[in-house]
């Protein structure tokens, strides 16, 4: 269906205890492309997030990054493979500041300070943390918080990046601008791939979507669409919703 | 938005502590002149001594967050396989401290090897418990005379053997060197990529995780580092005393003389361990001096009081006073 796939989800499935979180979910993420992966609040988008960036190991399918199969191999080597995250939480490293935080994501691919130092500033300035760069990661602004994830996630050097409700929780101004930052991404050559559960903010980013509800794949395709399909209106609104 | 990087924060920073721990070496170096007493010459040995354990002890409780209460264990160790090396096959203490900074290393890492598994205050009291065991077994080890310790005999003055008729002065320099040594490789560590995965493990290790950090592996580097400096030490303080016994070097409070210094001074800076034992230790020391040890504990008040006090006034740890960037959270203040 993609022509040219770099992600490619196959058949996952993941229970917790007695909750499926995902059920046999397939589908492919083209090479260059923002795909945005949405869904109201249980739909297994978190479940199949940290899936692809190994943190969970499905418990059928697979999940092949360039051909190669990435699921199951943890977190470190899904990293190594080319695929890197933010979380939906922030989780900077609070004691380190700016420049420290993204050079810890540098390090994933140098060996030694300086050029783990030179790769994070080329970082932060793409991510425009300039100003901030020598400022405890503590004293940022939550957007900025956000950037920084952006920034240490890219220092690894990703060819996928998965970003976890990147854009929830900001104003119309912070998210225009976390757009732009977006659209720089892909213009780097790097796949995205975004969760968000509010469709809305995410349709006018994307080149297309897929949609979870309860664990399954309930759609997929352009955000137009998406949001005509009766089985997304009627998971996000409710049956009298459907026309 | 600011056009131009600064790129040299840090390399900033980093040249300024070798300056100014240059400059300290230098003084460091000149004290014991003016300072002629044996009493405070002695102070001032100890002292550096807990500089170095602490500064061990802070590259893994302190960088990695992995606070450990049993770091005596791999003093211990250091003290026991340098002294038995002197005292039984005549091997120089110069030689056996590598020996037991090696031993230490070792006994590091086969207690991370289960340890680390477990995380916060699991890992703080199994370290505790390790360390308990290991000073019970010794204390009837009858090999190595149990709980009546070793003599190491005075053969003849030699700065190949550790040994001097007059002790004090010759030591200063040897534990000077010795605390020297441990900042140099706190001062290393720090800028490499070690001391950036370490912070990262210890304030978010599914964050490290997800930056390609091999938390565990980075962990046992961190305990091999600190369990090396810190054998080392045990085994100076060995060649120093020329006593030792399962008590004075295995027992449960040195392990938290060793963790102290960092802590009051500052956890996870480069400075801390050293203000921390410039001002425990001698406060300890005279403490004891002063008021006796004879068993009525008011030095262990005094002491106390002293930490709490600091604790509440300075939970950055004493650096925070100078105006250098703290690791739990603290402001950027100095960068100019």
């Amino acid at each position: 269906m993609t022509p040219d796939p770099i992600l490619r989800i196959c058949n996952v499935s993941k229970t917790f205890g007695t909750v499926a979180a995902n059920v046999d979910v397939s589908f492919d993420v083209g090479r260059g492309e923002i795909l945005g992966l949405i869904g109201p609040n249980g739909a297994g988008k978190s479940s199949l997030f940290n899936a692809i960036a190994g943190a969970e190991t499905p418990d059928a399918g697979e999940i092949l990054l360039e051909g190669k199969r990435i699921s199951g191999l943890g977190a470190v080597a899904c990293t190594r493979a080319g695929i890197g995250r933010t979380f939906q939480v922030v989780r900077s490293f609070d004691s380190m500041t700016v420049l420290e935080n993204v050079m810890v994501g540098a390090f994933a691919r140098h060996a030694r300070t300086r050029p783990a130092m030179a790769q994070a500033l080329e970082v932060i300035a793409f991510c425009g943390l300039v100003p901030r760069a020598d400022v405890p990661a503590h004293a940022l602004t939550p957007p900025e918080k956000r950037r920084l994830e952006v920034a240490r996630a890219l220092a690894t050097q990703p060819s996928v990046l998965l970003l976890d409700e990147m854009l929830t929780g900001l104003t119309p101004t912070e998210a225009q601008a976390g757009m732009r930052l977006v659209r720089d991404v892909r213009a780097r050559g790097i796949t995205v791939l975004m969760v968000e559960h509010v469709m809305e903010v995410l349709l006018p980013l994307i080149d297309r979507a897929v949609v979870l509800h309860l664990g399954r794949k309930l759609a997929e395709g352009s955000p137009a669409e998406v949001v005509r399909n009766p089985d997304v209106i009627r998971a996000y609104l409710g049956d009298r919703y459907v026309a | 938005m600011a056009t131009s990087p600064r790129p040299n924060a840090i390399t900033r920073r980093r040249t300024r502590e070798l300056v100014v721990g240059a400059a300290l070496l230098v003084v460091l170096a000149l004290l014991p002149l003016p300072i002629a007493g044996t009493y405070l010459r002695g102070l001032m040995v100890l002292t550096l001594l807990y500089a170095g354990l602490a500064q061990g002890w802070n590259i893994l409780g302190g960088y990695c967050g992995q606070i450990s209460l049993g770091h005596a264990l791999y003093f211990g160790i250091g003290a026991y396989t340098s002294t038995l090396l002197y005292t039984r096959l005549g091997i120089p203490p110069t030689l056996g401290l590598f020996a037991g900074a090696a031993l230490g290393a070792l006994a590091a890492l086969a207690v991370g090897w289960p340890c680390f598994r477990l995380s916060g205050h699991y890992y703080a009291i199994a370290t505790l418990v390790v360390g308990l065991m290991v000073l019970l077994l010794v204390q009837n080890w009858g090999f190595v005379n149990a709980a009546m310790g070793i003599t190491i005999p005075f053969r003849t003055e030699s700065w190949v053997q550790l040994q001097f008729r007059v002790a004090v002065l010759p030591f200063y320099y040897v534990m000077l060197g010795y605390a020297a040594i441990a900042w140099i490789v706190a001062w290393v560590v720090e800028g490499s990529r070690w001391g950036y995965i370490w912070r990262a493990v210890k304030d978010d290790v599914a964050a490290a995780r997800s930056l390609a950090v091999r938390v565990f592996p980075s962990k046992m580097a961190a305990a091999a580092i600190s369990g090396a400096i810190v054998g080392a030490g045990g085994a100076l303080y060995a060649q120093y005393v020329g006593f030792i016994d399962p008590d004075s070097v295995l027992g449960l409070s040195l392990s938290v003389l060793i963790a102290l210094p960092a802590v009051v001074g500052g956890v996870g800076t480069l400075w801390g361990p050293l203000l921390g034992a410039a001002v425990l230790i001698p406060v300890q020391q005279l403490s004891v001096a002063w008021l006796g040890s004879s068993g009525n504990g008011v030095d262990l008040m005094i002491y106390g009081a002293l930490i709490m006090g600091l604790a509440l006034a300075r939970p950055q740890g004493l650096v925070s006073l100078f105006g250098v960037r703290s690791q739990a959270g603290g402001e950027v203040v100095d960068d100019a």
